[in-house]
């Protein structure tokens, strides 16, 4: 039934190599965002990527750009204000989410309604990536994989009780900082593959699915990446052959994953 | 020279005073119980020997280093805060967990050595939220020994423990106390634990009732009696004495 050629074509080993480098990224970002209870956030940011691909095309800046400026900087200004407020980390989400699509709404409004490339950034167009999409790629998931090597630990130990944590010496709030932009960075990038509304998924999914497992921090994170990039492979292969959304088709098997892993786990492993 | 000076310390949260004009010392090798109400000011007393509060006015020093100025010193103290509820998900072995602490370049050996000591090597691939209550203490107990401390501090470290767990626990602490050298410092509302296991006795409620030797304060009862008047809330628990 499948063409065997199908890794032949160009675009189709762009969606590949994009795709399993951004699937990558996500989760090992994304499963530090869980263990702090922060599985919204990541949500939260997209939305305020949207406000800023609004301000771009309103402005006729380069989208992208507009994105990581403003997703970075309101998440560093939230992060400040929950740690000198004390306030709820989900009511500081809610306000980006909403700040987020308030500006991109009121922009697009100005801009009289949705072009095509809203479009792509909201629900993702993977299969369109270009060689010069895959250049900050790239260079993000360097980034972000090795500044996740080299503070690991110290991400796990804040994630696991910042308080400890501030005491053993580790500068939390520096920390938390570099953390924010990381993950803005990872979901900027990212947004090609699946989409702003999507993204979350990508980056929530696989790693609740690895911890139904009880293992240990390496053994999860195994198993999460294992997810994620297998429910990218096979929806970017699916979604050419059944002409169907890459971006949904990547959500649905991830989530198929989950609740997979769910049975299995309540009523086989128990 | 004692190890730990507290000086005239003083704390204010929202214009309510915490602490006031709290001053004792802490030599080398003892094992200090702290002991009062809930609301006393033990926590914070220890957040700000901790580092973690810094707006106290008074100082404290920790090798005649004042702790403001010397952030280092920090490393050499292990901190067991009030038992929090651990997440049962959390993917962390005992192993892992204790290896958070483990300094670069470290041989990953002194980890499983330490969970011997701590009777724990046994554990050491389960998940930490899975243990028991008495064993999680004992995992933290563990991380702080990987870097070696010259003072550990523990805030009310057996609630919520069965009487065996504690029993466990405080001749866990007793050891690190004399084989190890390890001074302790741990709040607790268990007056007839602080009488077994302690050398020396602190009370306080706000203000500091009393310093000094264990003997000096449970033989007089006039401090018991005062103490308990000021507290109120001393709980006293049936000890295996």
């Amino acid at each position: 039934m499948f063409e065997v050629d199908i890794f032949s074509y160009g675009f189709i080993q762009r969606a590949l190599f994009s795709g399993l480098i951004i699937a990558i990224t996500c989760t090992v970002i994304g499963l530090f965002l869980v263990l702090k209870r922060q599985s919204l956030f990541g949500d939260a940011i997209s939305h305020m990527a949207f406000g800023g691909i609004a301000i771009g095309t309103f402005l006729n800046i380069y989208p992208v750009w507009t994105a990581m400026g403003f997703s970075i900087v309101t998440a560093l200004a939230i992060a400040k204000m929950r740690q000198s407020t004390k306030l709820p980390s989900d009511s500081m989400v809610a306000i980006m989410l909403s700040l987020g699509l308030g500006v991109g709404v009121t922009l697009v409004s100005l801009s009289n309604g949705f072009s095509v490339d809203l479009f792509s950034f909201l629900f993702g167009s993977i299969l369109l990536v270009s060689v010069q999409d895959l250049y900050p790629i790239i260079i993000v998931a360097i980034i972000v994989v090795s500044m996740i090597i080299l503070y690991y630990k110290k991400f796990l130990y804040i994630a696991f009780d910042e308080e400890q944590a501030k005491i053993s010496g580790i500068d939390v709030e520096k920390l938390n900082y570099l953390f924010t932009i990381l993950v803005a960075i990872t979901i900027i990038v990212s947004m090609k593959l699946v989409g702003i509304l999507l993204i979350s998924s990508l980056i929530v999914i696989p790693n609740v699915t690895a911890l139904l497992f009880n293992q240990g921090f390496k053994k999860t994170l195994l198993i999460s990446l294992s997810l994620s990039t297998f429910s990218v492979f096979a929806g970017v292969i699916l979604s050419y052959y059944y002409n169907l959304a890459p971006s949904g088709i990547i959500v649905l098997l991830s989530a198929s994953g989950f609740i997979f892993a769910y049975i299995l786990k309540t009523s086989i492993l128990k | 020279m004692p190890l730990v000076s507290v000086q005239s310390v003083s704390y204010k949260y929202n214009s309510e005073s915490v602490l006031e004009n709290v001053s004792f010392d802490i030599e080398e090798g003892d094992f200090l119980g702290i002991i009062g109400p809930n609301g006393a000011g033990k926590t914070t007393l220890f957040h700000c020997m901790l580092g973690l509060l810094n707006s106290y006015s008074g100082r404290i020093t920790i090798l005649n280093q004042d702790i403001k100025k010397y952030k280092k010193i920090f490393k050499k103290i292990g901190y067991i805060p009030q038992k929090k509820s651990i997440d049962q998900k959390f993917p962390l072995t005992v192993e892992e967990l204790v290896s958070l602490s483990l300094p670069r370049n470290t041989s990953k050996n002194i980890v499983l050595e330490i969970l011997k000591q701590v009777r724990l090597f046994t554990m050491k691939d389960k998940i930490i939220g899975q243990l028991s209550g008495g064993q999680q203490q004992r995992v933290l107990i563990a991380k702080a020994l990987v870097n070696n401390p010259i003072i550990l501090i523990l805030d009310e470290p057996t609630n919520e423990l069965d009487p065996k767990s504690q029993n466990d626990f405080y001749s866990l602490l007793k050891e690190l106390n004399e084989k190890n050298k390890i001074t302790i410092i741990w709040s607790s509302h268990d007056m007839d634990a602080v009488n077994k296991y302690a050398n020396k006795v602190s009370c306080i409620n706000k203000r500091m009732f009393f310093h000094g030797d264990k003997g000096e304060f449970f033989s007089s009862e006039d401090n018991i009696k005062n103490y308990s008047e000021s507290t109120m809330q001393i709980h006293m628990h049936s000890h295996d004495l």
